[in-house]
């Protein structure tokens, strides 16, 4: 008990002192945390739609795909992004291993499936009961597409934030392609294994206490904004 | 509208049996049978929602798929968008390529016509049945289609909003647009038949002026249906 | 409504494009990347030298701190400039398959023995650490080992082989894990294990493992640094990694590593350049 005590109060006081070397690491989890995000959003959302609205080819492989890929395990996502980057592989040339721009790439694989997937079952809903009366006005694919992905926002924000947690609680993908090195690719996640393995398992503690109210507060703050708005449109 | 030997099966079910019928009256031609007849889905094959089995439905000699961006059709349950209302109509005046800086005023004339204008900011979704029914009709109207296709509007309305809708499908008529309405009420298709089509388990039994019809009806089928006899199949 | 909706729409342009740009920003200044151990990382003295050297020279040295046998895996595939690891035979190979160009030995310690107090084994007194080895595998006390390729596992491994035994059975548990993780088990299961000094020093919860070998024949720890061959790897920086390694043996950084103490006690001696 003592030991949680102590870490409760190791996270207050660096959060009260806004210790510098806490701040660039919160900065620096939730820059490529968001980033992840936004892009697995630019790319889950009309994946998604694509999935839900449209017969082609392979349409159940790529759905149950990403099903499958909801569970991948962050390392094996890590290695695939490490064996591209690394100097030896594919993309070797644009030196982006170990830093944060591969840490996005990584996550980006962990989150977009998630997001994709729960696009699809926001747009299939929408895309039953819409389905006639678009075709009545004469919609084309791509407006039946943007119209069940915005009449379908709040389900879509909701499939960020699964993103969004996914992306900031994962540790072994940012760790193999960022490297954890200090100033650089250090982000929350990868300090509190490093701390645990120094044993500073207060320091990790309070880490992980930050890194949870954080997750908290920014969670409270979307859904607060979004049942808002929400309460004027549903 | 010609249509000629129609036929629609689900699985091994027929639905619709043979229907050959040409609709030219141009006042207000009704639909009209129980319910189950499938007056819904020889609707939706007017409008081209849905493919025939076998057989062909043309207008003016096009298919019905070609045709349907000069129509507009209006669902028995009511589909908006969780948008507000006058962006509901808004959108359909897009998808139907009006100019974003014509469409405000068309809103407007449209909310106007469905008196709903008071209610233009607020969404959709939280309007009553009637109001919800009166939108998509006005969302339609203003579209100014050649054809409106009505299936059921006033199904799930009680008297005062059916009057309102009633209202507006009248006025629509009397401006031109030809409209082709299902109803499984009598009393209804009685207040706004011009012409009527008489559905009996997938079949056409009966078309003719609507007087006629409820003078004295050919078949045993629409008698017992006028009488109240029929038991819905 | 729409400009609250462009704005945020902007915002999200704004994080992602500092995003891309916090990953290209890293040329100015030069950074050089160095694979190294966890246990030069945990000792404190990178942090020591590395924000001289840079404030010195311009250049910036970013350390990936994972297992010896690892970091040279990293530069044999191109991802590192140079490594710093204590692992002479793997190094010796990677001379030899001509990943790097040469070898320059820096400085050394002596791996410790740890165990618990209570020393189940009776190791204390071992004349040599050979011999400590057997009396564990003896008593079947248990013995944890990083598993991991590491040079402190390789050493380990090296230790055994000396010792003429071949460690097998419950008693030694090969974990796959770093320095840190491997010493938090053996103080939970009260077992002996070989550590770097410097890991040890840093470890902030010992329990009731202690040092009970030390400074015996075949413990010393020896580590170099070895920049990555750019004939095999043109992207590599060697200008700067040279820079590092003449300031490192020059004065100002022989003097750094051997005022470095930690807790009071001199963690690394330097070795005479050859």
């Amino acid at each position: 008990m003592t030991d949680i005590h102590e870490a409760f109060a190791t996270a207050l006081q660096l959060l009260l002192q806004l210790d510098p070397g806490l701040l660039e690491i919160v900065t620096l989890s939730l820059k490529i945390s968001l980033s992840a995000v936004l892009l697995g959003a630019l790319t889950g959302f009309p994946l998604g739609a694509a999935v839900a609205l449209f017969r082609f080819p392979g349409r159940d492989l790529v759905n149950a795909g990403l099903h499958a890929f909801m569970g991948l395990p962050p390392v094996i996502a890590g290695l695939v992004v490490f064996l591209l980057l690394s100097r030896s592989g594919p993309l070797g040339p644009l030196g982006l291993l170990y830093t944060p721009a591969a840490m996005v790439i990584a996550q980006w694989l962990l989150v977009t499936p998630i997001i994709a997937a729960l696009t699809c079952e926001s747009a299939t809903e929408f895309h039953r009961s819409y389905d006639e009366q678009l075709r009545s006005l004469g919609a084309g694919p791509w407006r039946t597409m943007t119209t069940v992905l915005w009449d379908g926002r709040f389900n879509l924000v909701s499939a960020a934030l699964a993103g969004f947690g996914r992306a900031s609680a994962e540790v072994g993908a940012v760790l193999m392609v960022g490297g954890n090195i200090h100033h650089l690719t250090r982000v929350m996640t990868t300090s509190i294994a490093l701390e645990t393995s120094k044993g500073n398992l207060q320091l990790a503690l309070a880490l992980g206490i930050v890194l949870m109210g954080l997750s908290l507060a920014l969670n409270l703050a979307v859904i607060i904004v979004r049942d808002r708005v929400k309460q004027r449109y549903a | 509208m010609v249509a000629s030997g129609l036929c629609f099966s689900s699985g091994d079910t027929p639905l619709l049996k043979q229907i050959s019928l040409r609709i030219e009256h141009p006042g207000l031609s009704m639909i009209l049978g129980p319910n189950g007849a499938g007056k819904t889905l020889f609707l939706k094959l007017c409008h081209g929602l849905l493919e025939a089995t076998s057989g062909t439905i043309t207008w003016n000699g096009k298919s019905a798929e070609d045709t349907r961006h000069g129509q507009a059709m209006v669902f028995q349950r009511p589909v908006l968008l969780r948008r507000s209302v006058a962006d509901n109509i808004a959108y359909a005046l897009g998808v139907r390529g009006i100019p974003r800086r014509e469409r405000p005023a068309l809103v407007t004339s449209a909310l106007q016509r469905a008196r709903l204008l008071p209610l233009a900011r607020r969404s959709a979704q939280l309007l009553s049945v009637g109001e919800q029914q009166r939108l998509s009709l006005a969302r339609a109207w203003a579209l100014k289609p050649r054809v409106l296709l009505l299936d059921e509007p006033c199904a799930s309305l009680d008297p005062g909003a059916t009057l309102e809708v009633e209202r507006m499908v009248a006025a629509i008529g009397a401006g031109g647009t030809k409209v082709i309405m299902t109803t499984h009420d009598l009393a209804q298709a009685h207040r706004l038949a011009d012409e009527i089509v008489f559905f009996w388990q997938g079949q056409v039994l009966e078309q003719g002026p609507a007087e006629h019809f409820f003078a004295g009806p050919q078949c045993v089928e629409a008698q017992a249906f006028i009488n109240g006899e029929l038991a819905p199949g | 409504m729409r400009t609250a909706k462009q704005r945020v729409v902007g915002a999200l342009w704004v994080l992602l494009l500092t995003g891309l740009i916090t990953a290209c920003d890293e040329e100015n200044p030069p950074v050089i990347r160095m694979a190294s151990t966890t246990s030069l990382d945990n000792s404190g003295l990178l942090d020591v030298l590395l924000p001289r050297f840079q404030q010195e020279s311009g250049i910036a040295v970013r350390v990936l701190a994972v297992g010896s046998g690892q970091a040279i895996r990293i530069a044999e595939r191109g991802d590192a400039d140079l490594i710093f690891v204590h692992h002479p035979e793997a190094e010796h190979n990677f001379l030899a398959g001509g990943f790097g160009t040469q070898r320059y030995p820096v400085m050394y310690n002596h791996f410790v023995l740890l165990g618990p107090d209570t020393d189940p084994a009776g190791i204390r007194d071992a004349p040599s650490v050979e011999a400590a080895f057997l009396a564990i595998a003896r008593q079947r006390s248990p013995f944890i080992s990083r598993g991991d390729q590491s040079g402190t596992h390789m050493a380990e491994r090296a230790l055994w082989k000396s010792a003429g035994h071949q460690p097998r059975g419950g008693w030694y548990r090969e974990v796959g894990s770093g320095m840190g993780a491997t010493l938090q088990m053996a103080v939970a299961q009260s077992a002996y294990t070989l550590s770097d000094p410097a890991t040890w020093l840093a470890f902030k919860r010992p329990g009731e493992l202690e040092i009970l070998l030390g400074r015996k024949a075949g413990m010393r720890n020896v580590y170099s640094i070895l920049p990555v061959n750019p004939g095999r790897h043109p992207h590599v920086k060697y200008k700067y990694v040279m820079r590092f390694i003449d300031w490192l043996s020059g004065d100002a950084g022989q003097q750094l590593v051997r005022n470095f103490r930690p807790r009071g006690e001199q963690a690394f001696s330097l070795l005479p350049a050859e």
